[in-house]
């Protein structure tokens, strides 16, 4: 599904991604660690097709379609969704009116009528159940206000919303505490299937607790460093990341 | 539609050439430049009573002695008022037979607003026919307002009709000697429009459809004058979302609200007139004088969505007289390209426990500059005044500017007055954030700026709100690279 060649990439002559490689199939959990500064976040936000960063080599190819050109909302609409480690706010907008739009604008995209108001009510309804999100929450205004916990479990409610080929969640862990943590990864877990899948980029190897990888790679200094199976998390807790990285300076 | 001072002007020379040895004060348009024979030549024509034409004089001899405003934030060419006409016949004739003759640009604009095709036909001046929906339905508006003694008229037409009614309030809110453009409007208006509701009487629809079909095409110089009778209530909608291309570069526009005992007036204003090209060139001045009186548990509302003119300069206010009473000022002013705004309310709090809210929002793009001017004045007899302002202020691009300028004067210790003020930016994380959801990024603007601006919008008429929405961004359309 998503096939990552040699990614250089970086801001303002600083590079960042120093020749990534990343094969992720449909089904697949993968989960990406490393260190602070290491580019979890650049290739998260590269791969959705933030425009500040420049890709200065390699190439990203979802179903066998190049991305270089294509705008964020044009990777969007073709199913790439990036649950963001800072969720921005917008006042005066509701949650509710922005799915709406989300999903309308992807539709359009799509060639699609807008989507019926009560068909949308009926799955607004259904995917705030599914993150024992209160309705009153929907009519707030996106992200203001919210808690570090709120923002974290409405991102992976448009999750739900949108459906997405390929969720990458950015360090969607920090700022949970435990409860919170198990509701949204319940909710990752309940919109798995075989035919979507899932980057989970995070420091710690808490989240893979609850949510599953099939793959582990730590990244250092823009590059894959060391891939392997979820015992892998489990050794680097054990050892720190000093181990990578001093693994990576022999 | 470049259109500036100095094609104006050589296009009036030419005028002027045309029509020089019609003197005579028969002929359709009047010479150019400002007199007391031009102001007397005005007042003939719509076959005023004297009384309105020596009052119209005394307009005009003080504002010979006055000077234009140098004190708001803005900066343009100050208008030669020698070089104008002040008076032009309503245009009987229409300027196409056809939509198929109008400029597209301006039919897509239409188009995008949701227009109905007879109102696109009467806004562009195509010739409509006598059978038009909208005819019928304002003949039968104003059935209905006659049945309850609404007054619903044009401001000539009230002075020949209901001369009392207009002798006793014309310039009793905005005096002639108020400001320049008072003045100078008190002396030559054109036209515009009179409303009356009587005691007790609820209007039972909002003064809208009505007035869009019937006044579409005022003149330069418009005076409106409402008049709420004690216990009664009005929504007045004025202006129109769809672009206005007035040939006349100043407008100077008057508006005198009368809310007697208990009664009520609910004034909302979408004002798109055309704010100039994308280089700054052209575009109409728009120097406007609005002011209420509220007498005791009396209450006024003033709504604007403000996207269009070139330089505007507008500040509707409430004069809270009577006990007990309420003003309200909420307000949306885009600017874009080149565009300037000096916008905000003058609140006065003379009675004992009168109340004020002001919510301002002002959004800047291109190179435009935005200012918010308000003034909340509390006099030493005004027990327990409440006032609450907010102004917020949301920039587009490094290379506009927004400016607060709040005046504050309480004289009376009770007086309570809150003001907050906010300034953000549409940042880039806020876009993406958007595109990464499937929304591209004029949509994305669109729905932040709608976000920014929902307390105000809210306020208006529900039917309007819909299109103030969208004026919205297509006023904004184009400013983000």
């Amino acid at each position: 599904m998503l096939k990552i060649n040699n990614l250089h990439a970086g801001i303002e002559d600083n590079e960042i991604l120093n020749g990534i490689n990343l094969e992720v199939n449909a089904g697949e959990v993968h989960a990406i660690m490393g260190p602070n500064g290491s580019g979890k976040s650049t290739l998260a936000a590269v791969i959705a097709g933030k425009e500040e960063y420049e890709v200065t080599e390699g190439s990203v190819f979802l179903d066998g379609e190049d991305l270089e050109d294509q705008a964020p909302e044009e990777r969007a609409h073709k199913g790439i969704f990036l649950s963001f480690q800072y969720p921005v706010e917008i006042p005066g907008v509701s949650v509710t009116n922005f799915m709406k739009t989300a999903i309308n604008e992807t539709r359009k995209a799509k060639g699609l009528e807008d989507m019926p108001a009560n068909q949308m009510l009926k799955l607004i309804r259904e995917k705030a159940e599914l993150l024992e999100i209160d309705r009153k929450f929907l009519s707030r205004s996106l992200n203001e206000g919210f808690s570090g916990g709120e923002k974290k479990r409405n991102e992976i409610f448009q999750m739900a919303m949108l459906e997405p080929k390929l969720a990458i969640l950015d360090e969607t862990d920090s700022g949970l505490d435990i409860d919170a943590l198990r509701i949204v990864a319940n909710g990752v877990n309940k919109l798995k299937s075989k035919n979507n899948a899932v980057i989970v980029i995070t420091h710690y190897q808490r989240l893979l607790d609850y949510i599953v990888p099939d793959f582990v790679h730590v990244l250092h200094e823009g590059k894959i460093v060391k891939s392997g199976t979820k015992e892998l998390a489990h050794e680097l807790e054990d050892k720190g990341y000093d181990w990578i990285k001093n693994g990576a300076t022999v | 539609m470049a259109y500036t001072e100095e094609e104006l002007k050589k296009e009036l020379e030419t005028k002027e050439y045309e029509y020089g040895f019609y003197t005579d004060i028969e002929s359709d348009t009047l010479p150019v430049g400002l007199n007391e024979d031009i102001v007397i030549a005005i007042s003939n024509k719509k076959d005023e009573p004297k009384w309105m034409t020596e009052w119209r004089l005394e307009a005009f001899k003080v504002w010979k002695e006055m000077d234009e405003p140098e004190w708001a934030n803005v900066t343009y060419q100050k208008p030669d008022f020698q070089a104008i006409s002040y008076y032009s016949a309503p245009n009987s004739k229409p300027k196409y037979n056809s939509l198929d003759e109008v400029d597209p640009e301006l039919l897509d604009t239409f188009k995008k607003l949701g227009i109905s095709l007879d109102e696109q036909k009467k806004l562009a001046g195509v010739a409509v026919d006598i059978v038009m929906d909208s005819v019928s339905v304002a003949t039968t508006f104003k059935k209905t307002l006659a049945e309850k003694g609404i007054i619903f008229c044009s401001i000539s037409e009230a002075i020949k009709e209901h001369p009392e009614l207009v002798k006793k309030y014309i310039g009793s809110v905005v005096p002639q000697k108020d400001n320049f453009y008072a003045a100078l409007n008190s002396a030559v208006f054109s036209d515009g429009s009179f409303c009356y509701i009587p005691k007790g009487v609820r209007c039972p629809m909002e003064l809208s459809t009505y007035f869009r079909i019937n006044q579409a095409g005022t003149g330069q110089f418009e005076r409106t004058l409402v008049i709420a009778d004690e216990g009664s209530y009005v929504s007045y909608l004025e202006g129109c979302t769809a672009p206005s291309r007035d040939e006349n570069q100043l407008h100077a526009a008057v508006v005198e609200l009368i809310a007697l005992d208990d009664a009520e007036i609910k004034y909302s204003t979408v004002q798109n007139w055309f704010p100039g090209d994308k280089d700054g060139k052209g575009g109409v001045f728009n120097f406007v004088t609005k002011r209420g009186i509220c007498e005791k548990n009396a209450k006024i509302s003033w709504t604007q969505v403000e996207t269009g003119s070139a330089v505007t300069w507008k500040y509707p206010s409430c004069i809270l007289k009577g006990d007990n009473s309420i003003g309200e000022f909420y307000s949306i002013a885009v600017t874009n390209n080149y565009q300037q705004a000096d916008t905000g309310t003058k609140m006065v709090h003379l009675g004992k426990n009168t109340r004020s809210t002001i919510i301002s929002k002002g959004i800047s793009a291109g190179k435009s500059q935005n200012s918010y001017r308000g003034l909340v004045h509390v006099n030493s007899r005004a027990k327990n005044a409440r006032n609450f302002s907010q102004c917020d202020s949301l920039l587009m691009g490094n290379e506009c500017g927004a400016h607060t300028f709040p005046y504050i004067e309480a004289k009376n210790k009770t007086a309570q007055i809150e003001h907050e003020a906010t300034t953000s930016k549409i940042g880039e994380d806020q876009i993406f954030y958007c595109n990464q959801r499937g929304i591209e990024t004029e949509k994305a603007i669109a729905l932040i700026v709608n976000g920014f601006s929902k307390e105000v919008l809210n306020k208006l008429p529900m039917e309007f709100a819909v299109e103030a929405q969208k004026l919205l961004e297509i006023s904004l359309e184009g400013s983000v690279g």
